[in-house]
């Protein structure tokens, strides 16, 4: 019987761009540029990679279709590359294709890259159009992104009886404390301390989402190499290990049968279940040191400190106002800023976290260092809560 | 006995009021102040006459069989397609069946009693035992203009058959001039008119009395036989004049609603005909007029089943449901007078696939869906595999059909950041009552006012205007319940 991934994959090296609106920096520039770092940072040749799966959401925006941008970009002798596409899972999709490769013995050494080019569209938000199937396209009513998720919590409001304002208080508890975090980071995209009362007061995007509730839209690029633990071994002393990587997609049901509640993430909540078994987790609001969530609006990370059972069902906004979450408290999460900060390019978004965890577990996270880290989580939900694509994936140091 | 068993009626929510034309386009042209009284029917900006026809169409349903239904006539001057056959939106949009014969009738205001003429004819002539009519416009006039402060958007719609008659067609006289009033070319989107006093004098003022003459003198009948006498005029002196002229009294003359709702065009006389049947009584005579190159007039005698016709809203529960529009500036975006910036995002394009859109025109125009045979569960859209996590059924679905469900809101939200000609965008998940969950726009409502939980109830509008190919895609949307606004 499979027993998962955990402790088979080794990741030896990291890379990533700054992000951000990069005006002067092409696609195939942020693929070089966490490339680079990435390469140096494992301290291996080009030529010693023997497989990479790419990851890029938005294809007909800068990199178009196939694996094709990544091999060319990085001149990689003929070698087999694979490119992965799950909405905004599709980072940690490129990671787990990865892992995959050397835990199932295909491979030795194998690089994953995300990355994604968005600020080259002319307006705010992500791309619109092109995306949805042609009956979608036909009868899905006239959104945008940040509205998907402002549905969640009008059912979070009505479920718990909380009132607009309550909700927008522990909202922009959420929001403040990811750009305290992103202000201390360098690679952030925004580095501006806010106040409470600056998120609360921001203009509307989506009822009852502000400005503020929502993430950046920047460009940027994020590369794992991984191998097995004996190279790592060989290789050098600081790697990390993959503990867990899980993925749930919907059924369907969330959007079309009358039973989810509406207030919370099904797949957030199985790939989480599923993680933690794979990692051998069994308290994880005890045994996790830090967490990565997918914050592309503040409702979602509130959601998902409850998806993730870190925080009981309706008592996430008790965590949150306590500080549960802050780089100070018990688990603090988006410790480098989250996609609060970092902005969302869909494609690099999970290793970018990862990113985070890595520099964190390897005690190289500068001024927002944690004491001792054993345990990282990171977590993407793609799509909407109506219907979404959900990763969480779990590394730590290896036991020694 | 032939005639109408059934009637259904469609007035927008939004009202114009004409001051605010005059307060904002009386600098430009100072005589149209002798118009700027009332107010008029504004279409939302995702109406035409294809939906507002549908609305009416269902209105006029009530309670019927739509499989019995052997034919669909719809009259407009303002069809959204010159080559497409509208009527065949509509009855895809009713879900009637395949076998109904369907035609458009067109390019004159008088189209909409036409249409009505020739469903009774056909039951008549046995060749059908049930019609449906509907007629809709939505006219515009330029900035400024005498038809801008007339024109006003509304439909109505008839069953017409052979059994439980409400109304009996006792029998009609036509004329047929090329008066041309006004015209518009095969290129134009506006009309060009001639002078008003001609129109009034030489037209209206002429044409209206011979054509009650000439049924009065076909039946051998007196106009004191009537009980209410219809005709439109946007004019209202000159509605008064013949009225005298005439010799009727202010009890059979029935009132134009020009002042609430505008000129509805071809619907016009129509939704005349049902304010008068709303409160018409068993053995009345209704005698109605119709004028645009001649004019129709229509003799029908109201039976006793009308009492026993099911509650709708009719003409009269639209008028109750009106809501201001708050600017004329709302107005010109709406109707696509004035140019908003929808921005970038607007730009995206949506393809029409018709291909794709025949395969799925149940699902997309009639918003049909299916049902689990085995456990129940209802599906939008249609599913093969049964989305029930306890049931999974494969291919046991039959037909059913949503576009009659009454809904609840399951949660919603405001978009601002998406493009829309009334922003924020409203959508959110509807439950349906039997079961059933999508996600729709919702519209005719105000983010305000909406709470989880609240009744909706979908209604067939015009999601998208493909201007590169110029398509007009429909689709339906939830609208909120009277609490909601």
């Amino acid at each position: 019987m499979a027993i998962g991934i955990k402790d088979k994959v080794a990741i030896i090296g990291m890379g990533c761009t700054r992000f951000g609106e990069l005006w002067d920096k092409n696609a195939e520039d942020l693929i070089v540029d966490a490339f680079v770092e990435c390469l140096e940072d494992a301290g291996i040749e080009k030529k010693e990679i023997q497989a990479a799966w790419w990851g890029c959401h938005f294809d007909q925006i800068n990199y178009g279709k196939a694996a094709v941008p990544l091999s060319t970009t990085l001149k990689l002798p003929f070698i087999p590359v694979t490119r992965v596409e799950n909405w905004c899972a599709t980072g940690t999709e490129a990671l787990r294709g990865a892992c995959y490769a050397v835990g199932s013995g295909a491979y030795d050494i194998v690089l994953a890259l995300g990355a994604e080019k968005l600020k080259d569209t002319g307006y705010a938000g992500l791309p619109g159009g092109g995306n949805l199937s042609q009956l979608n396209a036909m009868i899905r009513p006239n959104y945008t992104a940040p509205a998907g998720f402002a549905l969640m919590a009008t059912n979070y409001m009505a479920k718990y009886k909380i009132s607009f304002a309550e909700l927008k208080r522990a909202l922009a508890h959420i929001s403040v404390k990811s750009h305290a975090n992103g202000f201390l980071n360098p690679k952030a995209h925004l580095r501006l301390p806010l106040t409470e009362e600056e998120v609360v007061n921001a203009p509307m995007v989506a009822w009852p989402l502000g400005l503020y509730d929502c993430c950046g839209v920047s460009d940027g690029a994020a590369a794992a190499i991984v191998t097995t633990p004996e190279i790592a071994r060989s290789l050098k002393k600081d790697f990390v290990m993959v503990k867990a990587i899980q993925i749930s997609v919907t059924s369907g049901e969330e959007e079309r049968y009358n039973r989810w509640d509406g207030s919370y993430v099904m797949t957030s909540t199985q790939a989480a279940k599923w993680a933690y078994q794979e990692a051998g987790i069994r308290n994880p609001r005890k045994e996790l040191s830090l967490m990565e969530l997918h914050d592309c609006f503040s409702i979602t990370e509130l959601s998902t400190c409850e998806d993730l059972g870190i925080s009981p069902r309706g008592k996430a906004m008790k965590d949150i106002m306590d500080g549960f979450f802050d780089l100070d408290g018990k688990l603090p999460a988006q410790t480098d800023g989250g996609l609060k900060c970092f902005g969302h390019p869909i494609g690099a978004s999970g290793l970018r976290m990862l990113y985070e965890i890595y520099n964190q577990l390897l005690g190289r996270a500068g001024k927002r260092q944690l004491i001792n880290p054993r345990l990282g989580l990171t977590h993407n939900l793609g799509g909407l809560p109506s219907g979404s694509v959900s990763s969480v994936a779990i590394f730590g140091r290896e036991e020694r | 006995m032939v005639g109408i068993i059934s009637y259904g009626g469609y007035i927008p929510r939004y009202r114009l009021s004409r001051k605010m034309i005059f307060k904002a386009m009386g600098w430009f042209n100072p005589g149209t102040a002798t118009h700027a009284q009332g107010e008029k029917a504004v279409a939302n900006f995702d109406e035409d006459s294809i939906t507002m026809a549908t609305s009416a169409a269902i209105d006029s349903l009530k309670g019927m069989d739509r499989s019995k239904m052997e034919g669909l006539y719809f009259a407009s001057t303002t069809m959204p397609y010159k080559e497409r056959l509208n009527a065949g939106i509509i009855a895809t949009a009713l879900n009637l069946p395949a076998t109904v014969r369907s035609s458009d009738f067109d390019h004159a205001l008088k189209a909409g009693t036409t249409a009505l003429i020739s469903a009774v004819e056909t039951v008549e002539a046995g060749r059908a035992k049930r019609m449906l009519v509907c007629a809709a416009d939505s006219r515009l006039g330029k900035m400024g203009t005498v038809q801008e402060m007339i024109f006003g958007d509304g439909a109505a719609a008839f069953v017409v058959g052979d059994v439980d008659v409400i109304a009996e067609f006792k029998g009609s006289f036509s004329l047929s001039y090329d008066f041309v009033d006004h015209y518009r070319g095969e290129m134009s989107k506006y009309d060009r008119t001639w002078e008003e006093r001609w129109i009034r004098d030489e037209g209206i003022h002429k044409f209206i009395p011979e054509a009650i003459e000439g049924l009065l003198k076909k039946y051998a009948l007196k106009l004191s036989d009537f009980e209410k006498i219809l005709y439109p005029c946007p004019f209202a002196a000159e509605h008064k004049k013949i009225a005298k002229e005439l010799g009727l009294g202010v009890e059979k003359n029935q009132r134009t609603m020009v002042d609430e709702i505008g000129d509805t065009g071809t619907a016009h006389p129509l939704i005349m005909l049902i304010k008068a049947l709303e409160d018409a009584k068993p053995e009345q005579k209704i005698l109605l007029v119709s004028f645009g190159n001649g004019c129709d007039a229509i003799f029908f005698e109201v039976t006793e089943k009308i009492n026993g016709l099911k509650p709708r809203k009719g003409v009269r529960g639209h008028l109750e449901e009106k809501r201001e529009m708050t600017s004329y500036e709302k107005y010109l975006v709406f109707r696509g007078l004035g140019l908003a910036d929808m921005g970038l995002r607007s730009e995206e394009d949506i393809w029409t696939r018709w291909s794709f859109l025949w395969r799925n025109r149940k699902t997309i125009f009639g918003l049909v869906g299916n049902r689990c045979m085995k456990c129940g569960t209802p599906h939008y859209p249609p599913q093969r595999i049964c989305i029930n996590p306890d049931c999974g059924a494969i291919d046991q679905m039959e037909e059913y059909t949503f576009a009659d469900k009454k809904g609840y809101i399951f949660n919603y939200t405001g978009d601002m950041l998406a493009a829309s000609f009334d922003p924020p965008a409203i959508h959110g998940q509807i439950d349906f009552e039997g079961g059933g969950r999508y996600w729709f726009d919702f519209t005719d409502c105000n983010l305000d006012n909406l709470k989880v939980g609240l009744p909706v109830e979908m209604s067939l509008r015009k999601r998208y205007y493909d201007n590169r190919r110029d398509i007009h895609g429909y689709f339906w949307k939830a609208i909120p319940g009277k609490a909601s606004d």
